[in-house]
């Protein structure tokens, strides 16, 4: 293609006509451009904004024909109040230690180690196994939902967060990959010398090449926290008693008693509140590591 | 048996191509060690580290086997019994397979929503998302604000973003209802009425696609500035750029979208659970939330595995035929 490019490059005398029509035309694409992504803009951050302005309503500020875009006067402490509606703190807790903790550490550990073994490393048979990785990122999950329930009860796992935590200490397909395509980028000296020196496989995978990895396993980490944050099928298939719930579901729990009549005033603020709440970590870490975030999702694709 | 053997000796020298199943080879090439000499063109460093690479990807091979392997296999099995999880699964061969296709009109009226769901939301969302990354491609001011407000959407909780739309969209107090009414305009019934509920929940899905457009974005800004040159010293507008230089560029990446949209949108789940629970008269009964009451709700297991199977066919047909469509609009550059 670039010897396509030069040999387009040798017509001596660029074309004149037709510049002022081209100006034209550019300032109106100029022109469509914003007015197409400031409304595109305001409608992509339109539900986020009504979940925070109606978190701060209250009953009759919600129920009104125009809807009322800023709440005055504004409730914060429907904040408060919704939290200790249900046990919040638990289901905080549940997430944070139970679920998204333990996977995420699992996940790094397990993968740096795996992508290891396929890229710095050279072996027989790699390539093509590492072929079968790429492979299990594309099976649809839908296909061993089943089979891994039912053996997750033989295992009387159920109603634990071994059927979600455990399978993490096998290494990830999509951090294996993204992992593995951050070692090979890294010099092979820097390997054999340390070999030269002694050093163990172990001891250079931690000592030389993770220092150098930091990025990388910062993306692994978010991403890993991310799904583990949001997942919803996983603890709905697996868990059945309140108390272990994750954040997830208790927001689910908390939607169905707002929706029952006359169970509490405000339900809907409250809804609105806790989900406030339960996103604003994603939203702040978001805020926070933009660049990891944005790094992690061009360097191999994977959804938020 | 030996003759099997050889020839993955044979293809095992050139380390980084044989095409066969690459985990059985190290198996083989043990046996073959214990057995013939000549193995031993082996290298004892090349052998240490046959055994040091296993040795690191081991927890994957074993994670592999336990958690899909098996799975897959024990499926296909369940697949064909009758299994409610209190009795023992009793072998009906594949009954389950041609109820479904034969006797359910449940089934098809699934399989229809899927496709529907499928067939209009992931073109929506590859198109939308490469269109608004070429806006913000283009000269912008406040890029990384665009792009980070449209990105927002798709990290958000699944849960809370449904909590949000059935929200808004409700017809009593929905905020774009409560507009529609305040412009004296009718109210959409987005949820409730069968005709609506499906292009809803597309317009959920299409909202919450931001991670496509900074693929597409990050894709946009490798395309080497000099084609652009090249072509507008050509006197091509900006139509012609747009057709004959960013497409073809960037067309590996519109096939990995579509590919990685059509897995992800044929096992749609949580949004359609929670926002309308697979009604009205069962207009967005998905796939996904159809396997899940069976499996899950009427402890169906031998019934769900055949959906999956199902299911895990019409993805690789799906994938194969967008492959295939590949070859023809897919431009792979000469020189990598």
């Amino acid at each position: 293609m670039s010897t396509a490019a030069s040999q387009q490059q040798v017509r001596p005398v660029p074309r004149h006509y037709g510049v002022g029509k081209r100006r034209l035309v550019d300032f109106s694409i100029e022109f469509i451009k914003y007015f197409v992504l400031i409304p595109l803009t305001f409608s992509f951050a339109f539900p986020l904004y009504w979940m925070v302005s109606s978190a701060l309503k209250v009953d009759s500020q919600i129920f009104t024909v125009p809807p009322i875009l800023v709440p005055i006067p504004a409730h914060p402490e429907n904040f408060v109040n919704a939290w200790q509606i249900l046990p919040f703190t638990r289901y905080a807790f549940n997430s944070v230690f139970l679920y998204t903790g333990p996977v995420v550490l699992f996940t790094l550990l397990s993968s740096t180690i795996v992508a290891y073994g396929f890229s710095r490393i050279r072996w027989p048979g790699r390539d093509t196994l590492f072929w079968v990785v790429v492979m299990t990122m594309m099976l649809p999950w839908a296909v061993t939902m089943v089979p891994l329930f039912i053996t997750f009860k033989a295992l009387g796992w159920l109603d634990t967060y071994r059927p979600l935590v455990v399978p993490a200490l096998f290494g990830h397909p999509y951090m294996i990959f993204l992992l593995r395509q951050f070692f090979m980028t890294l010099p092979e000296e820097l390997s054999d010398a340390a070999r030269i020196d002694g050093a163990s496989e172990f001891g250079i995978l931690f000592l030389i090449i993770l220092p150098l990895t930091k990025p990388a396993l910062a993306v692994v980490a978010l991403f890993r926290f991310l799904w583990a944050w949001n997942d919803y099928l996983g603890p709905l298939i697996y868990l059945r008693d309140e108390d272990r719930y994750p954040l997830a579901l208790g927001i689910e729990i908390l939607s169905r008693r707002a929706n029952e009549i006359g169970n509490f005033s405000n339900g809907l603020p409250y809804l609105m509140a806790v989900s406030t709440i339960v996103a604003l970590p994603v939203i702040l870490t978001f805020f926070l590591a933009q660049r990891t975030f944005i790094e992690g999702i061009s360097l191999t694709g994977v959804k938020g | 048996m030996g003759g099997a053997g050889t020839f993955v000796v044979a293809r095992w020298r050139p380390v980084q191509q044989h095409p066969v199943a690459g985990f059985l080879l190290p198996c083989q090439g043990d046996f073959m060690a214990a057995s013939a000499q000549k193995v031993s063109r082996y290298t004892p460093g090349e052998w240490r580290n046959l055994r040091l690479g296993l040795l690191f990807v081991s927890p994957w091979v074993v994670g592999f086997v336990v958690f899909t392997i098996y799975p897959l296999l024990a499926s296909l099995y369940y697949s064909l019994t009758r299994y409610d999880l209190l009795r023992p699964p009793v072998f009906l061969g594949i009954k389950n397979y041609t109820t479904l296709f034969f006797d359910d009109p449940h089934f098809w009226n699934v399989m229809g929503n899927t496709i529907y769901y499928v067939g209009v939301s992931v073109p929506l969302g590859v198109g939308s998302a490469f269109i608004i990354a070429n806006m913000l491609n283009s000269r912008v001011v406040a890029r990384t604000f665009f792009r980070g407000i449209i990105y927002i959407p798709s990290i958000v909780p699944a849960v809370a973003s449904a909590m949000v739309w059935d929200f808004l969209m409700n017809v009593q107090w929905g905020a774009i209802n409560g507009l529609l009414r305040f412009f004296g305009l009718p109210v959409i019934p987005f949820l409730s009425n069968p005709a609506w509920s499906k292009p809803s929940l597309i317009l959920v899905a299409v909202w919450a696609n931001g991670a496509a457009v900074v693929i597409f974005l990050a894709s946009l800004q490798d395309v080497p500035r000099a084609l652009y040159e090249a072509a507008t010293v050509d006197g091509a507008n900006i139509w012609h750029r747009f057709r004959n230089v960013t497409i073809p560029i960037t067309s590996p990446i519109i096939l990995f979208n579509l590919i990685m949209g059509l897995i992800v949108a044929f096992q749609e789940f949580t949004i359609p659970w929670l926002l309308t629970q697979g009604g009205p008269m069962n207009s967005t009964e998905f796939y996904l939330v159809h396997l899940y009451r069976n499996a899950f709700a009427y402890l169906r297991m031998g019934k769900a595995s055949a959906l999956a199977w199902i299911l895990l066919f019409i993805i690789v047909v799906f994938t194969i035929l967008v492959f295939r469509s590949s070859a023809r609009w897919v431009y792979y550059g000469g020189d990598k």
